[in-house]
């Protein structure tokens, strides 16, 4: 952690000595900081630090009882240390983490160090011995004497290849402490911005960095705010859009748990940029974590005079609200995000005119998500030229993914724009657990497409991934192997989405229902059709691909028009198992279990009867002690007789 | 303290609200009574002077609403796409428990949700009960979790 206190005068250097002199008084006590802000850094504490990973996933993972088996070894052995749970790192096939750093050696990081073995991991590094290699991740290498033969963390293959721009402080800072934030350089961009810049010169820095929602859209963000301060009018508003509801993407809730003052900094940013004096955070009810952290950082902010009326001087008022969502998937969508903060159905509204022009209560409204917001902050610090400078050509800055499925490094990684999924996957991700065949990725949720093993070289930004039928989205990155059947993640994904559809304009309430009930009908077995199933069936199938495309060019909002992408992009890449399933009436992957057909080993079979009397339909049959036989005609593939053989005589195909 | 007044409680907090609090409202309401009774919309309603009929629209709405009192251990399921196991840890759950995702057990203990996604989909499938996370839930798991509340309740001479 060798910063120099450079890291706050940077920023604080341009605006006025009083007001420099006031926020510095009002942060640490007295205009004199730099000893304090070596020490908020823990740059070289005096006494031993224990670092807990304590996000939502954390302690999912058994964190509690890590901290608490961290508190007991220190009463038990007398020990003196300071105990800090910090956000999630990323990492969460690694969880719980737990970091030790003593004074004057360089921190120390422990993987899956559940409650248990804690006290050996404290053990080793606290008697000075080596720290146990089990358990062992990396050392951090900035400050301290290094450990003999600890490898670097930021050597390891998780690590290595990542670009960290917005988790630049997640997992490392106590995202409590106001005080540290600033200490590392935090709120000086804001205060420079609202001192030295105007508006419109804001919104021109943000323009010439390139940044672009990431939310999904890729609007850049710099037009986006430039429309709204243009926009005339006696209230504005700005909206952080924290209603991460995409299955599969979680890098919004790590991003506010482990560093909530970043996105409150940019969020106040941007509203200085288009004369916004009220902001809204809309986040998920299901974020209790992240509630709570961003409360206190709100809290203290105002204590610190960094929110409220004529902040230090600059006559820029600025007030923050969070508002809960009540778990609505279609709330992530703009216009119905800011019908349910008005009180109402989460609807969404015909554009234009845009929220730009007419938004929250009819006034100029700009919405952005928490990721985009959480760039700001670093992009006024360094300049938009060095921002501009990392990424693609018409993708700038980082993507934070939240890696998950069937691979065996999980967590959430930030990697330049650029970047090949082939890269993310495999090095960054570490391959496919189990030694499975790769078969694809499924990337930006419900919204977004598949990619094939073929399309793996491909680069990550916003143009690249639309040329295959897939979109950036928020960021989920969800892989899958040879055990998962496509046309079964085309279900899954149009069930999510008939299920969210609000229900205003009739392609998407219709049109998806009608796309799960032709999806439903070429998995179910041919003994599930009655009368004129079979020809819905085939109809459905002849309708399906004219069906997405009317959903697609006539719904009113970006749910509707992307609810075909999980569709279309499978058939596009995946066509071979369509038609498995379609005419042979089977499915490849084993995965859509009712078209399994079951069959009992007459070498295996012992004729213990447990499969026949457990059967739901009496489809088997035969005597005691006799090979028993399944009556292909009654069988509804349940499965209940394979799961109660203890012969393995039950096969399927 | 009753719901009538726990609901005038929350009320009080909102004295001249618009219907922009609406949901923060209902929210509270829920909070405080672990549902939103028919009385409790009414009370809702003519506080914000708007009709019954948009408070219970919005209500109806949102997933987050329940409309039923809530079990004294209340299990959320994470349905995200990451989690496949999911599926079957649902079907557990209603097995186990007796009853369908959105319901309450009839002795009151339990009651079972479906929510998208916690957000910790590289630990699914992930559940939750009244707030304490559990990652990686196999149906062997849950199987226990639930036998151990029960036991406790029942050691508790709880009902």
């Amino acid at each position: 952690m060798a910063q120099d206190n450079g890291i706050i005068d940077k920023n604080l250097s341009a605006i006025p000595a009083s007001a420099r002199k006031a926020f510095l008084t009002r942060a640490f006590g007295s205009e004199d900081f730099t000893a304090k802000a070596a020490v908020l850094r823990r740059e070289d504490p005096a006494r031993a630090i224990i670092y807990v990973g304590a996000g939502t996933c954390g302690l999912a993972a058994g964190a509690a009882k890590t901290l608490e088996a961290a508190r007991k070894y220190l009463k038990d052995n007398k020990l003196e240390a300071d105990i800090l749970e910090v956000g999630c790192i990323g990492y969460c096939a690694a969880e719980p983490l737990l970091d030790v750093q003593l004074p004057g050696r360089a921190r120390v990081s422990f993987q899956r160090a559940a409650g248990a073995v804690t006290p050996a991991l404290l053990d080793s590094v606290f008697k000075d011995k080596a720290p146990l290699k089990d358990h062992l991740l990396g050392q951090f290498g900035d400050g301290g004497r290094a450990w003999p033969k600890v490898p670097l963390l930021s050597e390891h293959p998780f690590f290595a290849k990542q670009l960290r721009f917005v988790l630049k402080h997640v997992g490392i800072v106590d995202p409590l402490s106001l005080q540290e934030h600033i200490a590392r350089g935090g709120y000086g961009a804001f205060l420079k911005v609202i001192h030295t810049m105007t508006p419109a010169q804001a919104c021109d820095a943000v323009e010439a960095s390139g940044l672009r929602g990431r939310g999904g859209g890729g609007f850049p963000t710099g037009k986006k705010w430039k429309i709204a301060l243009s926009s005339d009018a006696d209230q504005k508003y700005i909206i952080c859009n924290a209603d991460e509801g995409d299955p599969g993407a979680f890098m919004d809730r790590s991003v506010i748990e482990g560093d909530p003052h970043r996105v409150l900094e940019g969020l106040a940013i941007g509203a200085y940029a288009i004369h916004a004096s009220k902001a809204y955070v809309y986040i998920r009810a299901e974020y209790p974590l992240a509630i709570k952290n961003l409360k206190k950082a709100i809290a203290d902010a105002k204590v610190c005079g960094l929110l409220g009326e004529n902040i230090y001087g600059s006559g820029f008022d600025l007030d923050v609200i969070i508002k809960t969502g009540a778990g609505a998937f279609v709330c992530g969508e703009e216009t119905a995000l800011m019908n349910s903060i008005e009180g109402r159905r989460g609807m969404p509204r015909p554009r234009p005119p845009y929220p730009a022009v007419k938004g929250l209560f009819g006034k100029p409204t700009v919405i952005n998500n928490v990721e985009t917001f959480a760039n700001v902050p670093e992009i006024m610090s360094q300049g938009p030229e060095a921002f501009a400078a990392i990424g693609t050509k018409g993708s700038k800055g980082t993507k934070v993914f939240a890696l998950s499925g069937k691979v065996n490094r999980t967590g959430l990684v930030e990697i330049p724009m650029g970047t090949t999924l082939k890269e993310i996957v495999f090095d960054i991700g570490g391959g496919i657990e189990n030694g499975r065949a790769f078969k694809a990725v499924q990337i930006g949720g419900p919204s977004g497409g598949c990619i094939p093993r073929s399309h793996m070289g491909i680069q990550v930004d916003y143009e690249s991934l639309k040329t295959v039928g897939a979109m950036m989205g928020s960021g989920g990155l969800v892989v899958m192997d040879e055990d998962t059947c496509m046309v079964d993640v085309a279900k899954f994904f149009m069930d999510f989405i008939k299920k969210e559809s609000c229900g205003k304009c009739i392609p998407c309430r219709e049109g998806t229902l009608r796309m799960l009930e032709i999806l439903k009908a070429i998995t179910r077995h041919r003994r599930g059709e009655k009368e004129a199933d079979t020809l819905a069936r085939f109809s459905g199938i002849i309708n399906l691909e004219n069906l997405s495309q009317v959903i697609r060019e006539t719904s009113l909002c970006g749910l509707g028009q992307t609810a075909p992408n999980p569709v279309l992009s499978t058939l596009r890449w995946f066509r071979d198992e369509y038609e498995a399933h379609i005419f042979e009436r089977k499915c490849p992957a084993g995965a859509c279990t009712e078209m399994l057909e079951f069959a009992i080993d007459a070498d295996k079979c012992k004729g213990c009867t447990l499969c026949a009397k457990g059967c739901p339909t009496q489809a088997i049959v035969g005597k005691p002690k006799v090979p028993h036989y399944i009556v292909a005609e009654k069988c509804i593939s349940c499965g209940s007789c394979r799961t109660v053989c203890k012969f393995k005589a039950v096969n399927a195909a | 303290m009753n719901a009538a007044t726990k609901v005038e409680k929350v009320l009080e907090n909102y004295s001249f609200a618009k219907r922009d609090k609406l949901i923060p409202i209902l929210q509270d309401v829920q909070a405080a009574d672990g549902y939103i009774s028919k009385p409790a919309a009414l009370k809702v309603a003519k506080h914000l002077g708007i009709p019954a009929s948009k408070v219970y629209g919005v209500a109806t709405f949102y997933n987050q609403f329940r409309f039923k009192p809530v079990g004294k251990h209340h299990i959320l399921i994470c349905r995200g796409t990451a989690v496949k196991g999911s599926a079957g840890v649902l079907k557990m759950c209603e097995e186990v428990l007796g009853i369908k995702a959105g319901d309450t057990t009839r002795d009151g203990l339990f009651s079972v949700e479906v929510v998208a996604c916690i957000g910790a989909c590289g630990l699914a499938p992930v559940i939750s009960i009244n707030g304490e996370f559990h990652a990686k839930v196999t149906a062997d798991k849950l199987r226990k979790l639930v036998e151990d509340i029960r036991k406790t309740e029942n050691s508790n001479g709880a009902r």
